[in-house]
């Protein structure tokens, strides 16, 4: 399980670095699939079928339809949009998010010390993939790299619950998945119309509403 | 109990499947009316305890009931106008027929989404369903196609899908926590559990759950400091939408924060949500009071009032006795009422004019009796003139406030409110009175708008001064969310 949660923060890393959109849609798949590693190794450890039957769904959704979905996006648009345009310059966009990764094990540790034994251990690992998410949210300045942030910080929720409770109730993890799911098609589609209305993806464009 | 979910999703399939256009659009307010009755039957149903459908699937106590008669209200006269409104924007050519199908499909699933949200019994369907709401609601933001529209739908899908990720971020530490507090993994995250174990919750672990349910559930209600999408997307949405928006979804994600309210208490003591609330509640005043003075904009005026209600709302939470929450409850069936009055109204000037700025607008009294008159109840209600229902709930907050020794924070929401309404009696008799401008358009107002905006200012009227029926109601609600 720790390979697991190890696995996630190099991810995260690569996340961070790469400003490539393909490739960032590439590792959002390899993080998916470690999301649903961590309820399949555990389901299959324990015999629990349901559990490694959630893990195998979880695969599907983050590991193949969502990234299959931002990839289509992509091929559509010019050279210029294929790359993300961070407000901060790498070096320090990875700072940051060492500094996230720290502030994460502190805010994790009541956490950890209520069940110090188990997977419980690595859900700061989680934490850290939520505040990287945030971080991404709010440095990135094109339309499908927001899209890849919201992404992240819900691979990373998900992975904190896997790793703390082996998962949410059932109906919950349908309605969450069913939930971003959705979410992830509009903003698919608002994409599209922004391309059609500016000529681009860049939210500095969007800047006519305001006081 | 299914009744209110059920009704509306299959308004919407019939909408989808293609049902005529008169049809459908009728479908949609009755199925807003469904709710309306359920949430009648439902409060006498319940008493002061409450009744479980689907076995622990779907709850309904006194708040869930006060909360339908709200949705159900507001989203009759709302669906109501909407068939006059769609009417006129075909018939002018400013949409298509397949747009105002999507139209007709979206409203009912968010009046769904809603009533759901306040029925669910666990913590995570009501996350589910809240987030619905925001997925039900994109494309009515962006209805108009413009390029002010689509901004607007994409800050506002960003910013709540971040905060309601928050919430469930929060949800899940909560669940965390009760687990280890010894619920069983099934029920662990319904509501009458999480009370029942609240007090054997971890302190630390459950601090954090209810920060990040608070911040979560707080972006949807429009609090600081991510209320920055709201005067976006309620300005942009086709009237009756910004009607639902800004009368009923605010306050369906406070009610939620309410429920928040009864487990945090229970685990936490009442000071840990108590200055929450304060904190949000002034600072929501402070920027909605900030940004009316100088609004030039009509609907965004109404979205900043939303946003300022919400803040006077958060603060009487944070008071908790009996009188504040019952006041609290009034004021927000009081608002979602006028909000549906005055955007219905603003929705008729800004297609007369073609512009939303108040600065464009004269002398509404002089040319159309019926819209002058709906604006100014409106406005006179929503500042808070007796007799109608803000000024009986502000004063239940006032007295309620003053119970709980909250006097400063009082004086301080007291005094920006007197701004608030200072700034709101200015553009509304600058819109209202004075001769009409030479070239103004003629206010013709359709008879299916028409008919909702008199049976809205009746029906506020009447809840303003007949309040007696909603007094033991908004009592048991107010006794079941854990007054002091």
């Amino acid at each position: 399980m720790s390979l697991v949660a190890g696995g996630l923060l190099v991810v995260m890393v690569g996340i961070v670095w790469r400003r490539d959109l393909a490739a960032t849609i590439r590792l959002l798949a390899l993080q998916g699939l470690l999301v649903g590693a961590i309820p399949l190794v555990s389901g299959i450890g324990h015999g629990d079928g349901q559990l490694a039957g959630v893990g195998v769904a979880v695969i599907v959704l983050r590991a193949v339809i969502f990234p299959r979905l931002l990839a289509t996006k992509l091929r559509g648009q010019a050279e210029e949009d294929r790359e993300s345009t961070p407000l901060v310059n790498t070096t320090v966009s990875l700072l940051v998010a060492a500094a996230l990764v720290v502030a994460a094990y502190v805010v994790a540790s009541p956490l950890v010390a209520l069940a110090p034994r188990g997977a419980t251990r690595d859900v700061p690992v989680g934490f850290a993939m939520v505040f990287i998410g945030v971080f991404l949210l709010i440095s990135r300045r094109k339309a499908l790299s927001q899209i890849i942030a919201l992404l992240v910080l819900d691979n990373g929720i998900d992975a904190i619950a896997f790793l703390a409770t082996l998962g949410v109730p059932f109906v919950v993890e349908l309605g969450a998945s069913l939930d971003v799911l959705l979410a992830l098609a509009i903003l698919g589609v608002l994409t599209g119309r922004m391309y059609a209305k500016f000529g681009g993806s860049d939210l500095d464009d969007l800047r006519e509403l305001h006081e | 109990m299914v009744a209110p979910i059920a009704a509306p999703v299959a308004a919407a399939a019939g909408a989808l499947v293609g049902l005529g256009r008169r049809c459908s659009g009728w479908a949609n307010v009755a199925a807003a009316v469904c709710i309306l009755a359920a949430g009648a039957g439902l409060a006498a149903r319940v008493g002061s305890g409450h009744v479980f459908a689907f076995g622990h699937l779907l709850r309904a106590d006194p708040l869930s009931a006060v909360m339908l008669l709200v949705i159900g209200a507001v989203g009759t006269l709302a669906t109501w106008a909407s068939v006059g409104y769609l009417e006129t924007e075909l018939a002018d050519a400013s949409t298509t027929a397949s747009a105002a199908r999507q139209y007709r499909t979206l409203v009912p699933l968010f009046l769904a989404a809603m009533a759901l949200a306040v029925l669910a019994d666990n913590l995570g369907v009501i996350w589910a369903a809240v987030e619905a709401t925001t997925i039900a609601t994109a494309f009515l933001v962006g209805h108009r196609r413009t390029r002010q529209s689509l901004e607007a739908t994409w800050k506002y899908v960003v910013i709540c899908s971040f905060g309601i990720t928050l919430a469930f971020l929060g949800t899940v530490v909560l669940y965390f926590a009760s687990i280890h507090a010894g619920a069983s993994p099934a029920d662990a995250l319904n509501l009458d559990t999480l009370s029942a174990h609240a007090a054997h919750f971890n302190p630390a672990v459950t601090r954090l759950a209810i920060g990040l349910l608070f911040v979560g559930f707080g972006t949807k209600a429009g609090l600081v400091p991510f209320h920055t999408w709201l005067a976006d997307a309620h300005s942009q949405a086709p009237a009756p939408v910004s009607a639902l928006m800004s009368g009923v979804l605010l306050s369906v994600a406070f009610s939620i924060l309410l429920r928040v309210r009864v487990i945090s208490d229970a685990a936490l003591g009442s000071g840990f949500l108590r200055v929450a609330f304060l904190v949000a509640g002034l600072a929501t005043l402070l920027v909605a009071v900030s940004l009316l003075v100088g609004q030039r904009d009509f609907k965004r005026l109404l979205a900043y009032s939303s946003l300022e209600q919400m803040g006077l709302i958060s603060v009487a939470a944070a008071a908790g006795t009996r009188l504040a929450l019952a006041g609290l409850l009034l004021l927000i069936a009081g608002h979602g009422i006028a909000k549906a009055i005055l955007f219905i109204s603003a929705g008729q000037l800004q297609h007369a004019h073609n512009s939303s700025l108040i600065a464009d607008v004269s002398g509404v009294i002089a040319r159309s009796r019926l819209l002058g008159a709906a604006l100014a109840i409106g406005l006179l209600g929503l500042v808070g003139f007796p007799p109608f229902a803000l000024f009986a709930g502000e004063l239940a907050i006032a007295r309620g406030m003053a119970g709980a020794q909250l006097a400063v924070p009082l004086g301080v929401a007291a005094a920006l409110l007197l701004v608030g309404f200072v700034a709101i009696g200015r553009h509304g008799t600058g819109m209202l009175l004075g001769p009409a401008a030479p070239g103004a358009p003629s206010l013709a107002v359709t008879r299916s708008v028409a008919a909702p905006l008199v049976v809205g200012v009746v029906a506020f009227v009447v809840l303003g001064v007949v309040g007696g029926p909603f007094e033991h109601l908004l009592n048991t609600a107010a006794t079941a969310l854990g007054a002091t």
